[in-house]
């Protein structure tokens, strides 16, 4: 059954799992403990899953866990460590940007992706980048809002107090 | 902010969820996050057909198959009748559904269930299973199930509650205020419209998931994505005929309901595979599984006629509604009953009203609970009737409304009534600030100077269009909340609630509720709530009921246990306990001398006369105060492609006060955007022989960030006496506003009146071209 062997850097620490050859890579972390990584679909339609994969934000059901051996990657977990929130979840928490929160995860890895390819994204921008991360509960107005706060806050240097 | 709201300290301000930082960090805390060892797949074998007798089901080779730890079918597994339904008890849905069944009703029906060491063996199981189908005749529209001769889909002799069997009718309403028949006769105008809408899915982004296991004391424990933790431990009783002392359900976080998670659909499969194998097993829908068998909302044909006088008073009203309610009767009567009781005492001038409707069964995807609960296809036939009235009489569709809406002091007689599936309760109305709302709305949506304007940009047509309503907060004399808060010696509390936050924020605005009465700041107001061994009882969320029902039952506790702490610090500062209040974590004499709570509570729990600091409190509400609601929207219709784009969308609500005004602000734009897919793209689509076409969110277009329109949520503040802090509900009205509002400005942008949802390219495109030939 486990017949690949892969190693991925996560959240900052080197791990290798056994895998089966067809698993996917939201299979393989969530398994692992990275309970952060939300499956909404399962075919790439709704963002839940959506992981950092070497700097990228990928749904990880779509991508082969052997596919992404060697690779690094960012999950909700290692977005702030201790007191500290990471400026994005500080926005999304102050703008009012979380309700149930099973998006939220997805939501704010494909905001990292965002901000660090486009600090000062514009609201086009934003719709455009997170338009494949699907939110039932918020009608997205308070997610929009919390990607621009936390363009302002990483742009101060701000974190959580 | 009114004046009574002013003073609040915690209430009113848009503080951060309690469960905020867990959430951000991507903690644990949903269902399927907690992994158990040794944990069975459960995966559910579909009715391939619309409407068949199982003739013969095989399971041995499934059950043969290495890694396979129980196979559950009609064969083995109790036969009682209940509902799915999370109500109240007795539930007004009837009693006609098995755990499983000689008989499938519905594309996607149960026929049977493998648990398995992993979901690819359980898969592979289910593929072992040998069924043999003898097909039935299959009802597949609302006529087809009242037609002479039609196939009936309950035909067994154990299922009750059902209005009439042999017609397919589960359920049958008729109420009469005046004379509607006198009313049309003595109108100077009279319109008539048909509506209808489609199926329609709630799509939470987490679907039905549970987790169940045994505890140390040989107890399930239900781990579950509800919205009904009470309901789901009582019914999973009655289903299993097993004790409900027996059970223990436990809501974690969930993600998202709107009222799919208020029905029972496999948390007694989960259960009963625990109790078989001693296992933890795992039921989790994938999403082609959640469109296929979990629940939609009713498609309904409405029909509304209105009768008024030239100056647009309201004389008459008839709405008649065919409710779709699939093939089990789920929500069929209530839903039903709500698409007349939460939209027509909004019109309570006319003296003449009449509400009637059936609800059919026919083997389609099952109706169930769906924000809005009928009211939302109830005001798409009633707000475009309104504005064809307004069109007739040649009047501002604002002061048709203006004239005849509902205010403060006055009631309806529909009120007491109509129900939900029986009679209701009269009360009149203690809070409106409808007129501000549809004042601000217009004024923010330009309607003096864009509506009738037709401004053409390049191939598109703008347009403007407006629609009022009201909904309730929580079913009056049925609902029940309950709340438990006990103190401890640092000054803070515990506060125990069975109210279910599926994501609303309930678990903060309740705790704001009461922090605000004891005097503390919300981190000092530690929530557990929707776990039935530890919480009170609650009927869970639905009806819009959680802050105006539960925060009540808070409100009542913290104010018993600000009584004790009273009757503790009293002696301590030697004054009179009427004399005493409690601000700022300490209780204040009027000289200004005070103690601390922490003292307090140290006092009571180690010092002199010691007990708990603690009370429970209930709420069962006398009255539904509704919130009211003006829309306006601004559309662009493609000429060329019929196309509709809503540019701008206004919604001014008066919701009393708003606890937390930015989760207040937020169930709007989430209930609006809901509805503007609901009005726009979303649909599922059945095909010739009832199965499910378009079973995925690709398929099934559900609204994303590039969707949104320039949105306007307005808090139009009324204080609501009988409310907890002034407070109403909010959580389902905005759903039931795009739909006639944006049907509206489609209207006054191209002329056509569309009455079928939803309003597609298509749909749009050929009303224009008939409208043009």
């Amino acid at each position: 059954m486990n017949d690949v062997t892969i190693t991925l850097t996560i959240n900052g620490r080197e791990k290798t799992f056994e895998i089966a050859a067809g698993e996917k890579l939201l299979e393989v972390l969530r398994r692992e403990g990275y309970m952060s990584i939300k499956k909404g679909c399962g075919t790439g339609d709704c963002g839940a899953c959506a992981i950092l994969l070497n700097g990228r934000a990928v749904n990880s059901c779509l991508v082969f866990a052997a596919k992404a051996d060697g690779g690094t990657i960012l999950t909700a977990e290692g977005l702030s460590t201790g007191e500290a929130l990471h400026p994005i979840q500080t926005a999304f928490l102050d703008e009012g940007a979380v309700q149930c929160g099973y998006c939220t995860p997805g939501m704010m890895m494909s905001t990292v992706d965002l901000l660090t390819r486009n600090p000062h994204p514009t609201e086009a921008e934003i719709r455009e980048a997170l338009s494949g991360n699907l939110c039932r509960c918020t009608g997205y107005v308070k997610q929009i809002r919390a990607v621009q706060r936390a363009a302002e806050l990483m742009e101060e240097g701000g974190a959580d107090v | 902010m009114s004046d009574r709201a002013r003073g609040f300290a915690t209430v009113g301000k848009s503080l951060r969820k309690v469960d905020g930082r867990a959430l951000v960090t991507g903690k644990p805390e949903f269902v399927a996050d907690l992994q158990l060892p040794d944990t069975l797949h459960v995966k559910i074998l579909g009715s391939p057909y619309a409407h068949a007798r199982i003739a013969s089901i095989d399971t041995s080779a499934a059950e043969a198959m290495p890694g396979v730890a129980c196979v559950l079918t009609h064969v083995n597994t109790p036969t009682t009748r209940h509902t799915t339904a999370g109500q109240g008890y007795p539930e007004p849905s009837p009693y006609d559904t098995r755990m499983f069944e000689n008989k499938v009703r519905f594309v996607g029906d149960r026929v049977a269930a493998v648990a398995a060491d992993s979901e690819a063996i359980a898969k592979a199981a289910l593929n072992l299973i040998r069924v043999e189908y003898e097909e039935l005749p299959a009802v597949l529209s609302i006529d087809e199930a009242l037609a002479d001769g039609a196939p009936v889909i309950h035909d067994e002799a154990d299922s009750t509650g059902i209005y009439d069997v042999a017609r397919n009718i589960v359920a049958d309403v008729d109420i009469d205020v005046g004379n509607v028949e006198q009313g049309f006769n003595d109108s100077d105008e009279v319109v008539e419209v048909t509506c209808e809408t489609q199926y329609a899915q709630h799509t939470p982004i987490e679907t039905h998931v549970v987790l169940s296991y045994l505890d140390g004391a040989n107890r399930l424990v239900l781990r579950t994505s509800t919205q009904v933790p009470f309901h789901a431990r009582r019914i999973v009783a009655q289903t299993l005929g097993i004790p409900m002392h027996r059970i223990r359900v436990i809501k974690p976080r969930i993600g998202g309901g709107f009222g799919t998670k208020q029905e029972i659909l496999i948390e007694d499969i989960a259960g009963l595979v625990s109790l078989r194998t001693g296992r933890p097993a795992l039921v989790s829908l994938t999403r082609k599984e959640e469109f296929v068998a979990a629940r939609t909302r009713h498609p309904m044909r409405v029909r509304v006629k209105l009768g008024a006088m030239k100056d647009g008073r309201l004389n008459a009203i008839e709405m008649e509604a065919t409710s779709n309610t699939g093939a089990y009767g789920a929500h069929g009567l209530t839903v039903l009953a709500n698409a007349g009781s939460k939209t027509l005492p909004l019109y309570n001038k006319a003296p003449h009203a009449h509400f009637y409707g059936q609800a059919v069964y026919t083997n389609l995807p099952v109706g169930g609970a769906y924000r809005g609960y009928g009211a939302t296809q109830g005001y798409f036939a009633l707000e475009t009737a309104m504005d064809e009235l307004a069109d007739r009489l040649g009047m501002d569709p604002i002061e048709l409304r203006q004239v005849n809406h509902i205010r403060v002091g006055e009631t309806s007689p529909i009120f007491e009534k109509l129900g939900e599936g029986r009679e209701g309760v009269s009360q009149i109305v203690n809070s409106c600030e409808l007129p501000r709302c549809i004042e601000i709305g217009a004024e923010r949506i330009g309607w003096a100077r864009k509506r009738g304007k037709r401004l053409k940009v390049g191939r598109w047509v703008h347009g403007l269009g407006m629609s009022v309503m009201m909904q309730g907060s929580g079913i009056p004399e049925i609902d029940m909340g309950a709340a438990t808060i006990k103190m401890n010696e640092d000054g803070s509390f515990n506060l125990l609630i069975g109210a279910t936050d599926l994501g609303t924020g309930s678990d903060t605005i309740l705790a704001q509720i009461a922090a605000e009465v004891l005097g503390v700041p919300l981190t000092k107001m530690l929530v557990t709530s929707s776990d039935t061994d530890l919480t009170p009882f609650d009927v869970g969320a639905y009806a819009s009921s959680t802050t105006y029902v539960s925060g009540m039952a808070v409100q009542r506790a913290a104010e018993q246990v600000r009584d004790q702490i009273f009757g503790v610090a009293a002696p301590l500062l030697d004054v009179a306990i009427d004399t005493l209040s409690l601000h700022d974590e300490a209780v204040f004499a009027t000289a200004g001398n005070s103690v601390t709570l922490a003292q307090v509570c140290q006092r009571a729990m180690y010092e002199s006369n010691q007990f708990q600091i603690g009370a429970t409190a209930s709420c069962v509400p006398t009255q539904s105060p509704p919130p009211f609601l003006a829309n306006f929207a601004e559309v662009a219709v493609n000429l060329d492609t019929g196309k509709v784009r809503v540019v701008h969308y206004v919604a001014a609500v008066d919701c009393g006060v708003a606890i937390n005004p930015q989760m207040a602000e937020g169930q709007m734009e989430g209930s609006v955007m809901n509805g503007i897919g609901y009005a726009l793209t979303e649909e599922m689509i059945l095909s010739s022989k009832g199965r499910v076409r378009n079973p995925s969110l690709f398929d099934y277009k559900i609204p994303g960030m590039l969707d949104v329109p320039a949105m306007d949520v307005v808090l139009v503040e009324s204080y609501e006496p009988t409310g907890p802090m002034g407070a109403k509900s909010v959580g389902e009205i905005g759903i039931n506003g795009p739909i006639p509002t944006i049907a509206n400005a489609i209207y006054d942008a191209v002329g056509i009146r569309l009455t079928e949802t939803p309003f597609t390219p298509e749909r749009v495109l050929k009303a224009m071209k008939e409208a043009s030939s």
